[in-house]
């Protein structure tokens, strides 16, 4: 298990764009991704889910990656971080 | 509707004015039916029903993109994305499926019941933006229960042309395939200003009245409708001298709105230099009208306002609200905040400065921020915490030698420290610039330009110090010029500097939107002009027209001239 955690950027929180973006990343893994704010955790396999956390700009949040190819899903997770934490 | 020149106050939210007839589109809401379903078989059958129903939603989404007009903004588009997202999101149908299996209820209510709840969820949020994502949910949900019940859309009915359509709320795929070539305004009982479905409609330049209340229900079809986007007015069924004053006003809004819209996106020059426009601003609510006319950000955001006009200085709290609030409006371009630029012309009282001789060579910005670390470091403060909001840079006035910059750097360091301690989050890249005002700052720009992310140009006050003239006093305002051979040549040393450091250099002073001035500075390497909103697209109107190498001609010329007044007569004929 691999676990990852990021400051969210955008004032709204968790965008519906970039959410997109992390759930269709996701699916291209075995492993299993969760997200965790405060005490709440969701599967990171749904918007709706995603955006019904209400993280907000400043929130903290983890990601929880469990699988036979967490390696190589944090790796992209990380990326997909860095290239679009303006927009989260 | 029978009544005459009826008029429903709205909130208009994409400008102009169209006339047409209505066309009301009453929402066939889905019934729940109550139904229990009593076999393996028929829970085995609503829920491929449901499959299926979500797979023909998914088609259709597809279909929209693909056939969506080239005028539509890339985040509507985006949007679909999205909505295919949701529509196919396994929590929804987990809940469906659930209903359907345990709750022995049929796919059409199971739907109803779990679209509404996450509605609920969304609405209930504590933020503009997560509220509007409520309408997402209604989106899909209406569409997903269309599919089920093979109802047939209601909009896709043929309209007539100038068709005004009325409806509690427009929903983004309604919006965005809506029939442009007869609809031409739109009036909504409910409706929210972020909502994707405003977006559309002011690339499309439809005007939109949103909030018209229930009264808007009570239209008919065929009634005839004002729409004024710009006031946000609708008038039933207007006498004919009220369509007579409106159709002036709409072909006026027409003919401006064509104006500005040839220069919204361009600007460069004949010859490919592209030259960046940027608006000044007092407040975060100067910014729609900003992006209005092209501003591609904000060269200087005045702060001063949250100064003046009370009894005591802004908390963080309060700054940190002001910051936040125009942020969150600029759109992820630049947005470059001058801290407090106070004393000189512009006095607050409550602090208590003692009176001085010369105020304009005292106690005064960043002089006074520099004495006074409480008020420098809750704004810098402020700033940083918002910066994590959009493109936030932070913009120092009236320095006049580099030990100010570093310490100025120090306060800035210490406040990221103190946030950090906080666990606040910030921007801890943001950049750090300074204005250029003051000649001792202007003749040393190759030592600043080593300290700093960027420069801006201060004309007015540069122009009286430079020539030792109160612009304020009329005896004398003959000599303040900035045409002045002294200032063309502090203006040209700054620029030269900036590009020979690699840090950009804008102007926000008054000349940046004079149009004798605005070639020569082109000429002289300035890329960036930050100017009033309004006197952006003249600005644009005059660099679109003309070549870098033109501007570089006038600005040689200039060059070797030595009084202002052949300067301006030569620039009079030059550019006509």
């Amino acid at each position: 298990m691999i676990v990852k955690s990021f400051v969210i950027f955008a004032p709204e929180g968790i965008h519906a764009r970039p959410a997109t973006a992390l759930i269709r990343l996701t699916k291209n893994f075995k492993s299993g991704f969760s997200l965790k704010k405060d005490d709440k955790t969701v599967r990171l396999n749904s918007m709706l889910n995603i955006l019904s956390l209400g993280a907000k700009g400043g929130d903290t949040i983890l990601i929880i990656i469990e699988g036979e190819d967490e390696d190589d899903a944090a790796k992209a997770i990380d990326e997909f971080f860095r290239e679009n934490l303006k927009n989260m | 509707m029978k009544n005459v020149n009826l008029k429903i106050n709205g909130i208009g939210v994409s400008p102009g004015v169209s006339i047409g007839k209505a066309r009301v589109i009453k929402k066939h809401e889905a019934l729940i039916t109550g139904v229990l379903l009593d076999s393996d078989e028929s829970i085995h059958f609503e829920i491929e029903k449901f499959d299926n129903a979500v797979q023909l939603s998914l088609d259709e989404i597809e279909m929209i993109k693909s056939n969506a007009d080239i005028s539509i903004p890339v985040e509507s588009i985006e949007i679909l994305e999205t909505h295919s997202e949701l529509t196919s999101d396994p929590q929804i149908r987990e809940d469906v499926v659930e209903k359907i299996k345990i709750q022995k209820k049929n796919a059409n209510d199971a739907v109803i019941e779990v679209i509404n709840t996450a509605i609920d969820i969304f609405k209930n949020m504590n933020d503009e933006y997560m509220r509007a994502r409520s309408a997402d949910v209604q989106d899909i949900g209406d569409r997903i229960l269309k599919h089920l019940n093979n109802s047939s859309n209601a909009q896709t009915k043929i309209l007539e042309d100038d068709t005004i359509l009325l409806a509690e709320d427009i929903s983004p795929s309604v919006a965005l395939t809506l029939d442009i070539k007869h609809v031409t305004g739109i009036a909504t009982s409910m409706g929210a200003k972020t909502s994707h479905a405003a977006i559309i409609a002011r690339a499309k330049n439809i005007p939109v009245v949103i909030g018209c209340g229930e009264e808007l229900m009570a239209i008919e079809n065929d009634d005839v409708i004002i729409v004024d986007g710009s006031e946000g007015a609708v008038i039933v069924n207007p006498s004919k001298d009220i369509v007579d004053r409106y159709k002036i006003k709409r072909d006026e809004y027409a003919t401006q709105a064509t104006f500005l819209r040839s220069l919204k996106n361009l600007s460069a020059t004949t010859d490919g230099t592209a030259i960046k426009l940027y608006a000044n601003i007092s407040s975060g609510d100067d910014l729609e009208e900003s992006f209005e006319y092209g501003a591609e950000g904000v060269g200087l955001f005045r702060t001063e306002l949250l100064f003046m006009n009370r009894i005591s200085l802004p908390g963080e709290e309060e700054q940190f609200e002001f910051y936040k609030s125009a942020a969150l409006k600029s759109r992820n371009k630049p947005l470059t905040v001058r801290t407090i630029d106070i004393g000189g012309d512009k006095q607050v009282p409550y602090l208590n400065f003692p009176v001085e001789q010369n105020p304009f060579l005292g106690y005064r910005a960043i002089r006074i921020c520099l004495d006074r670390k409480d008020i420098f470091s809750t704004q810098l403060k402020a700033i940083l915490r918002a910066s994590i909001f959009g493109n936030i840079r932070i913009m120092l006035p009236m320095i006049s030698i580099v030990q100010e910059i570093r310490a100025a750097k120090k306060n800035l360091e210490e406040a990221k420290r103190e946030l950090s301690e906080k666990n606040m989050a910030f921007n801890k890249d943001i950049q750090l610039g300074i204005m250029i005002e003051i000649p001792s700052a202007a003749i040393t720009a190759d030592v600043l330009a080593k300290e700093v992310d960027f420069f801006s140009i201060g004309t007015n006050d540069l122009c009286q110090y430079t020539l030792a003239v109160d612009r304020m006093n009329e005896k004398i305002k003959e000599l303040y010029d900035p045409f002045n051979p002294a200032v063309l040549r502090l203006i040209n040393n700054v620029i030269e500097q900036g590009h020979a450091n690699n840090i950009p250099v804008s102007m926000c002073g008054e000349m940046a939107s004079d149009p004798l001035a605005v070639l020569m500075l082109a000429g002289m390497g300035l890329r960036g002009f930050s100017v009033s909103a309004p006197s952006i697209p003249f600005v644009k109107n005059i660099l679109r027209n003309n070549s870098i190498l033109k501007a570089k001609e006038i600005y040689q010329k200039v060059m070797t001239m030595d009084n202002s007044n052949d300067i301006r007569s030569y620039l009079q004929e030059v550019i006509k």
